[in-house]
């Protein structure tokens, strides 16, 4: 069993090296990630949104939505490692107090 | 982690470092929308200055903050949030739209850095509060189960 | 080539070898702290992937200064925004993953896969 992931893993090692490829270079400003909507974003964020830091304006404006359900995932685990850690304990202890 | 490990010189040490990190976790969520910064970073950085003091001067820091009050920080936090998004609902305009705040500015996109602030605040709160309950849960020492 | 290696593909190899550090680890070690460890190997491996797609030769960062126009003076700035994220939900995945495992710990009285497994069948 573990010859055959070791196996696969080499085979997966391989498939990586041949799709990087197929990726564009590094820093070059003609790559198909930096011509289609980040130009837009740097040009029009200062008329938009009024905020020089385009990150700032990207993730709480323009994608607000995405950060409000990033924010509602972050809770839940919050809320769940608290669950996961407290549940079946005696009523006494759950009042945060200890020693 | 119920004990401390605190020494003199650790002590007398954060009594100068922990103000200034948590000033500067202040400082990275206010200017956040002028330099590089935001609610994410400044959760981080405010939840360390916390974890330090509880690390060397043990629960009864005066900086503080208990499990059960981080759980209920981060509801509020998430809870700012929302409620940004359910205000521009009520001026008739989408979630999360700032532009339509009744307030007087010359241009639209000047209300924008206000729902911004808005929301950052809610998103530090939130993770500085969720970093502090997942610590403060993970090092709880007890016996049941 | 030389150049060519260095420009292009040298990093992507490095990420990807990062990233089946990852996968090696979650299949093939036994301990679940080991497995955590490579889980966030992996996810490391990831986010360099996107912050180096969003490179650009000769740009600063996506902080407008006041004179500089044009896009290709400033970086990407769309994955450093989603990565940022990325963070820190695999900081708060990461505490549920070890909050399982002190409930494991508890239980069972091992982390290694094998004993935990034996320990169920029982």
């Amino acid at each position: 069993m573990r010859i055959v992931s070791t196996l696969l893993l080499i085979f997966f090692t391989f498939i990586v090296f041949y799709a990087a490829a197929g990726l564009p270079d590094v820093g070059d400003p003609n790559s198909a990630p930096s011509t289609h909507v980040s130009p837009r974003y740097i040009e029009k964020a200062y008329e938009e949104i009024h905020s020089p830091n385009v990150v700032t304006a990207v993730l709480a404006d323009y994608r607000g939505y995405d950060t409000l359900g990033e924010t509602t995932v972050i809770f839940t685990a919050g809320i769940a490692t608290v669950l996961i850690l407290r549940a079946g304990h005696k009523k006494s202890d759950q009042g945060g107090k200890r020693e | 982690m119920n004990k401390p490990f605190g020494s003199i010189v650790l002590d007398i040490s954060f009594r100068y470092l922990v103000p200034f990190i948590l000033m500067y976790g202040i400082y990275v969520l206010i200017h956040g929308e002028y330099s590089p910064g935001g609610g994410f970073q400044a959760g981080a950085l405010l939840a360390i200055g916390i974890i330090l003091a509880r690390l060397i001067q043990g629960e009864e820091s005066s900086f503080n903050i208990s499990g059960d009050t981080a759980v209920i920080l981060a509801g509020l936090g998430t809870l700012i949030f929302a409620g940004v998004g359910v205000i521009s609902l009520i001026w008739s305009g989408n979630v999360l739209e700032y532009g339509v705040f009744p307030l007087n500015v010359h241009k639209e996109s000047e209300l924008h850095p206000l729902g911004i602030l808005g929301i950052e605040i809610g998103v530090t709160i939130c993770v500085a509060a969720v970093i502090i309950a997942i610590y403060d849960a993970l090092t709880r020492r007890d016996d049941a189960i | 080539m030389m150049e060519n290696l260095m420009s292009g593909y040298l990093i992507y190899w490095l990420i990807g070898v990062l990233f089946v550090i990852g996968i090696h680890g979650i299949i093939q070690k036994n301990n679940f702290i080991k497995k955590i460890m490579a889980m966030n190997i992996m996810q490391v491996a990831v986010i360099i992937f996107f912050l180096v797609l969003g490179q650009k030769t000769g740009a600063t960062l996506p902080i407008l200064i006041h004179g500089v126009e044009g896009a290709e003076n400033y970086i990407n700035p769309l994955p450093h925004a989603l990565m940022l994220t990325a963070i820190v939900v695999s900081l708060s995945t990461t505490g549920v993953a070890l909050a399982l495992l002190l409930r494991i710990q508890k239980h069972f009285d091992e982390l290694e896969e094998p004993d935990v497994l034996r320990g169920m069948d029982q």
